[in-house]
This record gives C-alpha cells, structure tokens and sequence, in this order.
C-alpha cells in the first residue's frame, strides 16, 4: 500500500463501525476523513467536545465567522437542527454516556486496551484536552492509528508511555488489521490481504489470538 | 448593575501574581482586545486558567492569537490548562526555560471544577483520569470507590478575575453567546471574585430575551466594549 493512501484506507474501514443515528466525537487528524466515507443511508451526529452537537464542515475560514471552530481549532459549521453549548454540558454528554462512538489516533495501545496519547514526559506534552473524558465516557472506542510507528510497533503487551485512560479501546483499525480488545487480550478478526497473518504478528508486539472468523478487511 | 468601563480601565484591575481565568477554546469565545491590553501592559506573574493556550498564528493572520500573546511576553508563570500542544511557546518555556508552570487537566474535569467553585461545591468526583498521572496532580485531592467504581476528586477552581467574551450584552450584563463561543465562558462567569466581560456588541435592555439569558446579569462586574478588532460588531 502507498503511504498516501494509508489513511484513506483506514478511515474507510472505520466508516463500517458507524450506525445510522450515533452520536460520534472524531479526534483530530485521521479520525475527520472517516464521515466521507459513511454509505449514503448512514447519518451520525458529530458531537464536538468544544461544543456543538450537529457539527457540519467548511472549508477556510472564510465560511466561520469567527464563532464557530471545531474541538481541533479550525473554522466549522454547524447542521440544521444542529446546537450549540457549553463545555460542562458538553463534557456531561461525553461522560454520561450520551456519545456512542469515539475514534481516535493512538501513541501506543495495549493488550489491556488501555491507550497513551497525551505525553512524551520530557519530549512532548500537548495535553490530553478531552480525550481522557471520551475514553471513559463513550460508549464504543475505536483507536484508528497506523499499525506501527516507522516498523516500531505500537500495540505493545503494556503501555510504556503515560496512560490517556485504563482499559478503554474496544476495537483498533489500523492499515494492517482489525482488531478487537477482548477480556484475554487482542483478537485478530480482519487482515489486509496485503499482509499475511505473520507479518501482522510481527509487527505487532502484543500476542494475537486469531478470530475462528478471521476475514479480509475492506473488501468492495 | 455591572460597570461599564474602557479596555484599560478593565485591565488595570488585573495585578502581578493575580489568579485570572480566560474564556475561549482556541480564541474562539475569547476577549481578545481585553488580551491586546493586557499583552501591551506590564502586569506579570499570572496565573491563567483557559482551556488551551491558543496559537501562534491567528485565523485572520494576527501574530499570536489569544492568551499565546501573554505566553509570548513571558506574563505567565502558571497556566492551568488541557490542550498545549497547538503554541510551542509554551513547550519552551516550560521545558527547556523552566520558566512556566504547566498544570495539565482533562477539559471535562477542568469545566466541572470550575462550574463547582461557582456552584459552592468542594470538588467534583469524576471517573476520568483514573489509572493516570492526573492522579498525581496538585489538583487532584484522593481516589475514592463508590458502589464499586473508581472515581477521582477534583478540586473546585476559582480565580481572583474572569475576564470573559460575550457576543450580546445588555446594560444590565446579560449574555447571549453566539456560535460555539459559549465554551468556557458562562462557567468562569460564576467562579471569579471579579467578573469583566468583553461585549462584542451592546445592546438596550430587554433586547436578550429572558429565556435566552446564558450568563445572567448578577455575574457581571464590569462590561467593556470589545469586538472590534475581531471585525465582527
């Protein structure tokens, strides 16, 4: 696979965990392209955390008057029958567990579906903004990221980096495979016919246990 | 009755070492021209409370956008915050300077603490962050289990001064927020000694209707007008 085309492939994957009517927060990055790849019949509710429910898109800024940005910063819009709020209702919606699906990228994932996204102590500290709050609030959370970091795997036995959350991920898509969190550690339930099941393991540090329905990802 | 006062007249009420909380998410919500007076002052050693700390570059080209103006001119010394990660200044000034004190909280926790230092509440006991390093935070007071499950408390934020953007602001303070500028604001109006808001339009009393009322009059100490610069009255 071209690397240009790693995200796209990703995002579409991920489109496929979507239903009509969830109410889904994107993170920033690879998580927004996922919305254009829903079938026609899907319709979700973005949620975003700085506070629209109903976020529809724009392009520059010429579309925003300045009131209106997404929770990444950038000019956005909002859907009719769309609203607006504060960010403790916001936060409420999140944690209540009001928010269907989360999608977000990932430093590290592991075994335990617990993620790391916030910290590199020393290096990086972006902040973990409202990602701590969606792990633990919504109720399906989905870590779409590349499936290592240059050949250095991400989904590893256990974190090293600080935790964004304990045992939150469900599902990770990457462009190597599917894989879901289960109570005794990672199953394998879709492979890119790219990859053969031992490179996925390979570039994969945490053990994989393989789906009985184990089947090619994306096809069509 | 809030007082109405000019853009310096508001901030010559922020002193050195005083604890001020900033509405807005990214700039968007935030009183940028009470910021543009603040930035040209010399008050220093501020304690900031606002969601981010906003960017270098601003939307309509601005040089620093939002509190990263007060980031840049080193008046910060403590930043209470979410999200850095957009303003490398602070980065800078915090790691390699050692100059910045950066208290990270996750936004959920953050607007619950501050929507329970208006409220009159102790703290705000949320599952988020358990397991982390928030754990460790200054503001955070204890772990406690409740009908089984994991929960953190969080201590209750207040600060000395909320400066604060409102989009329509009647004589009285009302405010109706336009767009997504809500955020942060209508929580910190509650959680300050001294609330300033920066109206980018004023309008005649009666004009917000009462049910439209989202920050409500008895908040307000002073409103200044603003707006101006955002090319948006």
């Amino acid at each position: 696979m071209e690397r240009s085309e790693i995200k796209g492939f990703i995002a579409k994957r991920v489109a496929k965990e979507l239903h009509d009517g969830d109410v889904v927060n994107l993170g920033i990055g690879l998580p927004t392209l996922v919305p254009q790849f829903l079938p026609d019949d899907v319709h979700v509710v973005l949620q975003s955390e700085n506070g629209i429910v109903g976020t529809a898109t724009v392009d520059d800024w010429t579309h925003s008057p300045l009131h209106i940005v997404d929770a990444g910063g950038s000019p956005s819009a909002v859907d009719a029958g769309g609203a607006f709020i504060d960010s403790a209702t916001s936060f409420a919606m999140i944690r209540g567990g009001h928010v269907d699906a989360t999608i977000l990228g990932g430093l590290e994932v592991d075994a335990e579906g617990s993620l790391s996204n916030w910290i590199i102590p020393g290096k990086k500290m972006p902040g973990m903004g409202g990602a701590m709050d969606l792990l633990v609030g919504a109720k399906n959370v989905i870590v779409a990221m590349e499936h290592t970091a240059k050949g250095t795997p991400k989904i590893l036995r256990k974190c090293k980096l600080p935790y964004t959350a304990v045992k939150c991920v469900d599902k990770i898509i990457t462009e190597m495979a599917v894989i879901e969190v289960t109570e005794n550690g990672l199953l394998l339930t879709e492979y890119n016919p790219e990859f053969s099941v031992e490179q996925i393991q390979a570039a994969t540090e945490a053990e994989l246990a393989i789906s009985p329905d184990l089947k090619p990802m994306c096809e069509g | 009755m809030p007082t109405l006062v000019s853009l310096e007249e508001a901030a010559a009420l922020i002193h050195d070492g005083m604890t001020v909380m900033v509405g807005g998410f990214m700039g968007c919500g935030t009183p940028h021209d009470l910021i543009d007076v603040l930035a040209d002052s010399d008050v220093k050693d501020l304690t900031i409370i606002c969601n981010d700390a906003s960017m270098p570059g601003g939307p309509m080209r601005e040089n620093h956008y939002g509190v990263a103006k007060l980031v840049h001119n080193h008046q910060v010394k403590r930043f209470i915050t979410t999200h850095v990660g957009l303003n490398p200044e602070v980065a800078k000034q915090s790691m390699e300077e050692n100059t910045l004190e950066v208290i990270l909280v996750p936004q959920g926790s953050l607007a619950e603490m501050i929507r329970a230092g208006g409220a009159g509440l102790g703290g705000v006991l949320t599952p988020t962050g358990v397991g982390t390093i928030v754990e460790d935070s200054p503001l955070c007071l204890g772990k406690q289990t409740i009908h089984g499950k994991d929960y953190l408390l969080m201590d209750a934020i207040r600060a000395d001064i909320a400066i604060i953007a409102g989009s329509v602001v009647d004589p009285k303070g009302n405010i109706w927020y336009r767009g997504a500028t809500s955020n942060f604001n209508p929580l910190m109006a509650t959680a300050a000694d001294t609330v300033i808001v920066e109206a980018e339009e004023i309008v005649y009393l009666g004009y917000i209707r009462p049910e439209d009322v989202r920050t409500q009059s008895i908040y307000i100490d002073y409103v200044v007008r603003g707006g101006k610069k955002r090319g948006t009255v």
